[in-house]
């Protein structure tokens, strides 16, 4: 299981690791889950696109996520944000539909492009995996600052001059980035479950942001680990494991967070 | 648009000079002027609708006057929307804290000393330390390392108030802090604006609308009525002549038991939204 | 007649009794999806009817999987992801998002997995693309009274909870301390729901069938704000996309790439987009000529702020 062709898929899978806990920690304190479902889903016809012209399908995740994202951040400007991330979203399924019925051999791409294809990785995917990963890290160890106080307080940041708008961009770009590497691996259905599996557990573990993010890597390294050795043992596919892994990270989180509550419930209130 | 021209050295923290403020036809704020020493109280009173809110907007940048200017005085800085956001800690009305996000109070504070700055701040003894020394000033050392969305609203005030205060502004702003407080509380909050205030010589701006917990603090009042203002000291201000003329119908001012009440008279056009207390022939405003 | 109409209709469009059952089908699905959709939309849960469009693969791979028709696996995947998100409390605003993110992720991984064992152990490898896009084309005429019963039971229930609905979905509290039981109108909502997101997965597919639940009522909800209209007007546009949608699909035989016709759910989300884009310029131009006129009555005066 770890020699040959699996050694990429390790590789590659621990990378999107990184990269899915430490956006998703944002993520999730920014309530994105449905932008995070949506880009990537959207993402999708630009894979399908580029299959079909013959370019590199990494290129075609890149355009069509990027574009979604931004559209999504101007539509949502007035409000309404689910309804634009929601139909940004199916508008840009459909092309993919459509690109899909102009050829003919798909179905096994667009099953590994759906739902991933670890195991299929070359090793010279390695390296834009990694160059890529390396950006949304930097990305965000740039923009964490405002970019948390946005978040969490965006009347408050308003007036220290942090536009919310530009963060909100920001962000989606970054979440375009992310899921332009991580698709392949992990398809564009379930990436998200990782980025928003794992940071949601990590938060009923600690108080502290920092420590949250380092389990939230933790949590989503396991959670592929797991799902890798899982596929490979018995040929299923990586992304039942994924979503199933995130699922039940989740809930041992929440399992957790109940129990804690339950502790501290019985203490005299601070006024 | 030219930067406007700074406010006259050290006198005065902001001046507020004839602000308007017209939306979809309808006048918010008219011709609005006041300033605000260093270390001045000031409250900023009006009852809800009256444009308190707007003005803050006006103040912090997030609102463009239809007229009028607003100058900062206070040290200079290479750029002018720079100097407004170094100038000013700002306290927003309301705020919600999911209790599942990660975040201790110590850790939101340590946000408000240089939340703006790119990129990834090295943890030192001397930012643990500010924030340590602001944690005290407001009295919240107990609840330091539990999560914000675990407090009590009045104890996130508190934190929002550190939060605001580490980045050391020359003037702290807060929307209406009382508004959802019991009185003993409001005392609480208010003595301990005031107490930061003097001891750190920082101005305060603080909007409600309910005069009467302010009171023993205020240096100066600015008093708002359906966008038109009037400002000086309490003694200047709330009177009857003075209330009268901004509200434009007759206003009676009672001292009770130590309170102060504003009551409109029995009159035909009481055109003021959203008080408290109505009572069938006059109107308690404040 | 069919002279004067060929430019349009490709030939043989009339004739087709696939394309009868298209129209008839597509036309109901339309009507029902628009008026659950206009709830959806007002109650922000548009992310909850996208959840219920991606679990509809599940339970449509299942249905492969285990040799009975989509429809019955989309009803059924929809009514157990339906009670998944009660419990885990989609109704309750705070982490609502989160979870049902959650249910997705695990419904989706349970896709993949029975996929994968119907395509390994069948040779048939268009169920993915059939279960994911649509196939309205394709609907066989027995499955047609299985289809108006569950639409009769969508707009049955929607009309039985009309009002505590319209009301609970407004203002929730005020609801409830008017005594309607909140929750359960919440659940009998997110039924109809499930049921209605399976009629359009069969129409459309599986993951765009959020368009015909959320695109046409958020378009109505932007036109108009009386409740009763926007429910005829997002049915209206519902219906007015699939049927030029299906008459589009029909005549595409004959553009490039010639021989296959582009998808009809293409053709349908298009246009509900479009038409949504579209529904957004009365308000845009509102908006500008109310600016227009109160700077007009701007008095000139330095307006220079710091």
């Amino acid at each position: 299981m770890f020699s040959g062709f699996m050694v990429n898929a390790w590789e590659v899978a621990s990378i999107v690791a990184v990269v899915a806990g430490i956006v998703g920690f944002f993520t999730v304190m920014r309530g994105s889950a449905f932008a995070a479902h949506a880009i990537p889903n959207g993402s999708f016809a630009g894979a399908a696109g580029a299959i079909l012209i013959g370019a590199s399908t990494l290129i075609g995740l890149g355009v069509f996520s990027l574009g979604g994202a931004m559209t999504i951040g101007l539509l949502g400007r007035k409000g309404r944000h689910d309804v634009a991330t929601a139909l940004t979203l199916v508008a840009m399924l459909a092309l993919g539909a459509l690109f899909l019925s102009f050829s003919v051999e798909y179905a096994p791409e667009v099953y590994s492009l759906l739902f991933g294809e670890v195991l299929g990785i070359s090793p010279n995917e390695i390296a834009p995996t990694a160059i890529l990963g390396a950006l949304c890290i930097l990305a965000i160890a740039i923009l964490c600052r405002p970019l948390m106080l946005s978040s969490l307080l965006p009347e408050v940041g308003e007036a220290r001059g942090i536009s919310g708008l530009r963060m909100e961009m920001l962000f989606l770009a970054v979440l375009a980035l992310t899921t332009t590497m991580t698709v392949p691996v992990v398809g564009t259905l379930l990436i998200f479950s990782l980025m928003i599996g794992a940071p949601a557990a990590a938060r009923s573990f600690t108080d502290r942001p920092l420590v949250a993010m380092g389990l939230s890597v933790a949590i989503a390294l396991l959670t592929v680990w797991v799902a890798i050795a899982a596929s490979y043992e018995t040929n299923y596919p990586v992304g039942f494991f994924v979503g199933a892994g995130s699922a039940t990270s989740y809930t041992i989180g929440r399992v957790c967070a109940a129990w804690r509550n339950r502790r501290t419930a019985g203490l005299p209130s601070v006024t | 648009m030219n930067e406007a021209p700074r406010a006259a050295e050290s006198q005065e923290i902001l001046r507020v000079d004839g602000v308007c403020v017209r939306l979809s036809g309808r006048t918010i704020l008219d011709r609005v002027s006041f300033q605000i020493a260093p270390g001045e109280f000031t409250g900023l009173i009006g009852s809800n609708g009256a444009g308190k809110t707007t003005l803050f907007r006006v103040i912090l940048g997030l609102q463009a006057a239809s007229a009028g200017r607003v100058l900062f005085g206070g040290p200079a800085h290479p750029r002018e929307h720079a100097r407004r956001h170094r100038l000013i800690g700002y306290v927003p009305q309301k705020f919600l804290f999911d209790p599942d996000v990660p975040l201790r109070a110590r850790d939101l504070v340590g946000l408000g000393i240089d939340a703006h700055r790119l990129g990834v701040p090295r943890p030192s003894r001397s930012r643990r330390a500010l924030v340590e020394e602001m944690l005290h000033a407001v009295d919240a050392e107990r609840f330091a390392d539990t999560r914000v969305g675990k407090l009590s609203g009045g104890e996130q005030q508190r934190v929002l108030i550190a939060h605001a205060l580490i980045g050391r502004p020359r003037l702290l702003l807060l929307d209406e802090p009382l508004a959802n407080l019991d009185l003993g509380s409001a005392h609480e909050v208010v003595a301990l604006l005031a107490r930061i205030a003097r001891e750190q010589k920082i101005a305060v701006l603080i909007s409600a609308h309910e005069i009467n917990p302010l009171l023993p603090v205020m240096d100066r009042i600015v008093y708002l009525a359906a966008g038109r203002a009037v400002s000086g000291t309490t003694e200047e201000v709330v009177r009857p002549d003075v209330l009268s003329e901004l509200y434009g119908h007759h206003v009676d001012v009672l001292h009770v038991h130590g309170r102060v009440l504003i009551v409109a008279g029995a009159g035909e056009d009481t055109d003021l939204a959203g008080h408290e207390g109505v009572f069938p022939r006059s109107e308690v405003l404040s | 007649m069919s002279h004067f109409l060929s430019p349009v209709f490709a030939s043989g469009f009339f004739e087709s009794e696939a394309v009868h059952i298209a129209l008839a089908v597509g036309a109901l699905v339309a009507v029902v999806t628009g008026v659950v959709g206009v709830f959806t939309v007002m109650r922000g849960q548009s992310f909850a009817g996208e959840a219920f469009g991606d679990l509809g693969t599940t339970g449509g791979a299942g249905a492969y999987l285990v040799g009975v028709g989509p429809l019955w696996g989309f009803v059924l995947g929809n009514v157990i992801a339906a009670g998944a998100m009660e419990a885990i409390g989609v109704q309750r605003a705070r982490g609502r998002d989160l979870a049902t993110g959650i249910v997705l992720g695990a419904g989706l991984g349970l896709a993949a997995l029975l996929l994968h064992l119907y395509t390994t152990g069948h040779s048939a490898t268009g169920a993915t693309v059939t279960i994911l896009f649509g196939s309205v084309f394709a609907i066989s005429s027995t499955t047609i009274p299985l289809i108006v019963l569950l639409g009769a039971i969508v707009l049955a229930i929607t009309l039985t909870i009309y009002r505590p609905l319209l009301l609970s979905s407004v203002n929730a509290e005020m609801a409830s301390a008017r005594g309607i039981p909140v929750r359960l109108v919440g659940v009998l909502y997110l039924l109809a729901l499930a049921l209605a997101a399976a009629l359009a997965a069969i129409t459309i597919g599986t993951i765009l069938s959020t368009a015909l639940i959320v695109g046409p009522a958020a378009s109505a909800l932007r036109i108009t704000r009386r409740p009763l209209t926007a429910l005829l007007t997002a049915a209206g546009i519902g219906v007015a996309a699939m049927w030029l949608g299906i008459v589009l699909a029909y005549d595409s035989y004959h553009w490039p790439p010639h021989g296959t016709i582009w998808p009809v759910s293409f053709f349908v989300v298009t246009l509900v987009f479009i038409t949504y884009l579209l529904s957004g310029l009365p308000e845009a131009r509102r908006r500008r000529r109310a600016d227009r006129r109160s700077s007009a009555s701007l008095v000139a005066q330095p307006t220079t702020t710091s």
